[in-house]
């Protein structure tokens, strides 16, 4: 199975922010060209990140202005073909066509200026208005290629840019092009690539058939292509066109030329050749090259493995040491802060209202907000790893270990990314190329423990296992990550029936990571995070703070600890009772709600004398089976959000609810009896 | 497949050189192979082979990460060393 059965083409107008009568940019490109740090360069704040209309394909558009002139640009998608296997593909197809650009402006890498190209014959194929910008020309001269950009630009018949993006000083040169070629000071006369000889007759043939019937705004010698290569999207499209006896026909030509991929590929890359032996001047050298020294280590089988440990090590440091202390410090005096004053201000409010705003708002979506510094460190380290080409070599070490789930290498480091808290891991996903595998890393990403789970754990176990404490927190963390392993195995087979998407990866070329990329990344991934929290997560808070406070207020009679009551039977299987059950519901606004809420069923503070009141009231295997339900259970508000977000979809999100629910309840039943069996 | 000195992808070890023949691949993953530089006479070398876990190769002058699976179904021949 592929994407494309549920993919459409989006026919709705393009919803443009950048305002009318500007000039609209597009910046087309493969992946790791440098187009994004260019569109940052050139926008900086002045950008705006949503999505593209049904689809989680991330939409950055912006603009800039250069001699009083403003310009609108949007930054498609990085796409390697043209060919309908993925959302990025149509959307930047798609957009070309529909928008109408009055230039698009194609980034290829000067250091791998063959495969960069690829892109650049299909673009060219759309007869619309094109650009090359020949990026990382400093890149390129480190790896001992020279490139002479105006015999590029004579050889392709379209405007050559050379560019190193990282360059601001450079800019002027960029601008000064684009106003020579908006304004018709360099002309364009494309050469374009052509179909390798033996299958020139059959295009014409498919041609011949098409012709009258192709929809606007599809050019006709550009579906005739489609056709031959077998794109599901055109063929769809073509299949409703075209008259029956006609389509027939095509059909019968398709099916009798179904290598034609190969003819136009090979056709394309003769065309690219050309272009190369005219404009390289300096074959590469036989030097080696700093990727490939760096590459001996990083994927190696064993040393790979043992870097990435090392990285991921400091990841942990650097959130124990930062993250958390400046969670706890925000937790006491932001949201402590907030609570004194708001208690204040409010004296002589009806206690409701009081109650909404502290207890609700503030400790509801404020306990939430606090862990924004610790997902800023994950959002931080992820970008900065990938923007330097280290995310190739991570997928590409781990990818035996995820095999066994049906996955590859790339679903490890958003999986990764759930220690520091499930939504940055969530949001990570978007690197998975195939859906499937997507939805299945999404599945199993709450089980990764957050460290609002650890934060938990850390005040609970030490209360119920003394000295053994240590060896509890290890054992959990080690049944999480059986558990995972254990449910992405088995949902592979029940849901994803087996198949496994094809580990097919560029490794780019190391480079200097961009500050501004990463910034900007961080502030947009942050600004997103805060606007949610604003948005659906207080929405969730107040429908929880409801339920504890109705009908009279008293949160020993509302209709939460009602309900905590009610499912206690199920909680039983679990060796846990109401207050238990409830703890455990009243950590889906944020899990670290867990140990106040015990504070408050028991009548007391989360301190000493809580502690001691718990190691007294609840049996070591009810502990032990508390801490595992907590460490499994549904996922917080928070990543719920993102979960509806990123999938789209309701029906997967109450799905990963149910999934935890039956694993958490398992688990808890398992240890629980296991525990009472062996004596705990 | 008509040449007989084809082997697979997989069998091709370190620093050696090939030229691709042909891929036994559904049409997504020969798509996906084809914009990476993958086509019938395309010069391939072998950067990595362990002779388990996934492969990295060379072609076009950038460097490609494969699963072993999708490797196995790409068809070489050898170039004289």
């Amino acid at each position: 199975m592929s994407d494309c059965h549920s993919m459409s083409v989006p026919t709705q107008p393009v919803t443009l922010r950048v305002r009318e009568r500007m000039p609209l940019l597009v910046l087309a490109g493969q992946p790791n060209v440098g187009k994004s740090t260019l569109f940052n360069f050139l926008t900086g704040l002045n950008q705006h990140v949503g999505n593209w209309p049904g689809k989680t394909v991330e939409r950055r558009e912006g603009n800039f202005s250069f001699n009083g002139n403003e310009y609108g640009i949007v930054d498609l998608p990085g796409t390697y073909s043209l060919t309908a296997n993925s959302p990025e593909e149509v959307i930047t197809r798609e957009f070309i066509l529909r928008a109408r650009p009055d230039l698009v402006i194609a980034v290829v890498n000067a250091a791998n200026l063959e495969r960069s190209l690829y892109l650049v014959a299909e673009l060219i194929s759309l007869s619309a208005p094109l650009a090359v910008i020949l990026n990382m020309m400093d890149v390129a001269k480190g790896e001992g290629i020279h490139i002479e950009p105006e015999v590029l630009e004579a050889a392709l018949g379209v405007p050559v840019i050379p560019m190193t993006a990282t360059h601001a000083s450079r800019m002027q040169n960029f601008y000064q092009a684009v106003q020579d070629i908006l304004e018709g000071r360099r002309v364009s006369t494309p050469r374009l690539p052509e179909i390798r000889a033996d299958h020139g007759a059959i295009l014409e043939e498919i041609l011949h058939h098409i012709q009258g019937y192709v929809p606007t705004p599809y050019p006709e010698n550009w579906v005739a292509l489609k056709l031959l290569e077998g794109d599901t999207e055109i063929t769809r499209t073509m299949q409703s066109n075209l008259p029956a006896e006609k389509w027939e026909a095509v059909y019968t030509l398709l099916r009798q030329h179904d290598d034609a991929l190969l003819a136009i590929a090979s056709g394309r890359y003769e065309w690219i050749g050309r272009m190369v032996r005219a404009a390289v001047v300096h074959p590469r050298l036989g030097q080696i090259s700093l990727t490939k020294q760096l590459d001996r280590w990083a994927v190696h089988p064993f040393w790979g493995l043992v870097i990435l440990a090392g990285i991921l090590g400091l990841v942990f440091w650097l959130t124990f040491t930062v993250g958390t202390p400046v969670q706890g410090w925000l937790d006491a005096q932001i949201v402590g802060g907030l609570t004194g004053v708001a208690n204040q201000l409010l004296a002589a409010a009806p206690f409701w209202i009081r109650s909404l705003i502290v207890d609700g708002v503030i400790g509801g979506v404020g306990s939430v907000v606090t862990f924004l510094p610790i997902m800023i460190i994950f959002f931080g380290v992820f970008g900065l790893l990938e923007d330097m080409g280290y995310m190739a070599r991570a997928a590409f070490v781990m990818d035996n270990f995820m095999h066994m789930m049906g996955l590859h290498g790339k679903s490890f480091l958003p999986l990764f990314l759930g220690f520091g808290c499930n939504v940055p891991s969530i949001l990570g996903t978007r690197v998975i190329d195939s859906k499937p595998a997507r939805f299945l890393t999404i599945l199993i990403a709450p089980l990764v423990p957050c460290t609002a789970r650890m934060a938990v754990v850390a005040f609970l176990a030490p209360v119920f296992f003394g000295s053994k404490a240590l060896l509890v927190s290890w054992g959990l963390i080690l049944l999480s990550m059986v558990a995972l392993v254990l449910s992405g195995a088995l949902l592979n087979k029940l849901i994803f029936k087996g198949q496994r998407s094809a580990f097919i990866m560029e490794m780019p070329l190391y480079h200097v990571p961009n500050s501004r990329t990463i910034g900007l990344l961080i502030w947009q991934r942050s600004l997103s995070f805060l606007k949610k929290a604003g948005t659906t997560i207080l929405a969730m808070a107040m429908v929880i703070w409801a339920l504890s406070m109705l009908p009279n207020g008293d949160l020993n009679q509302s209709y939460l600890v009602q309900f905590g009551k009610w499912v206690e039977p199920i909680g039983r299987w679990m060796g846990l009772d109401w207050r238990l059950t409830v703890a455990l519901i009243t950590s889906f606004p944020a899990k670290e709600n867990a140990v106040a809420t015990l504070g408050v069923l028991f009548g007391s503070s989360p301190d000493a004398a809580l502690a001691q009141t718990l190691a007294s009231t609840f049996s070591t295997a009810s502990a032990l089976s508390f801490l595992v339900v907590t460490m499994l259970f549904i996922p917080c508000m928070a990543t719920v959000a993102v979960i509806r977000q990123e999938t789209n979809s309701w029906g997967w999100t109450l799905l990963n609810i149910a999934l935890l629910l039956v694993i958490s309840i398992a688990a808890g039943a398992g240890v629980y009896h296991l525990a009472l069996a062996i004596g705990l | 497949m008509d040449h007989t000195n084809a082997i697979s992808l997989t069998d091709l070890s370190v620093d050696n050189h090939g030229t691709i023949l042909a891929f036994n691949i559904g049409t997504v993953e020969a798509t996906r192979l084809v914009s990476l530089g993958f086509t019938p006479g395309a010069e391939v070398s072998m950067t990595q082979n362990y002779g388990r876990g996934p492969l990295i190769v060379t072609v076009r002058g950038a460097s490609v990460a494969l699963g072993r699976g999708e490797a196995a179904k790409i068809f070489i021949e050898r170039s004289a060393k």
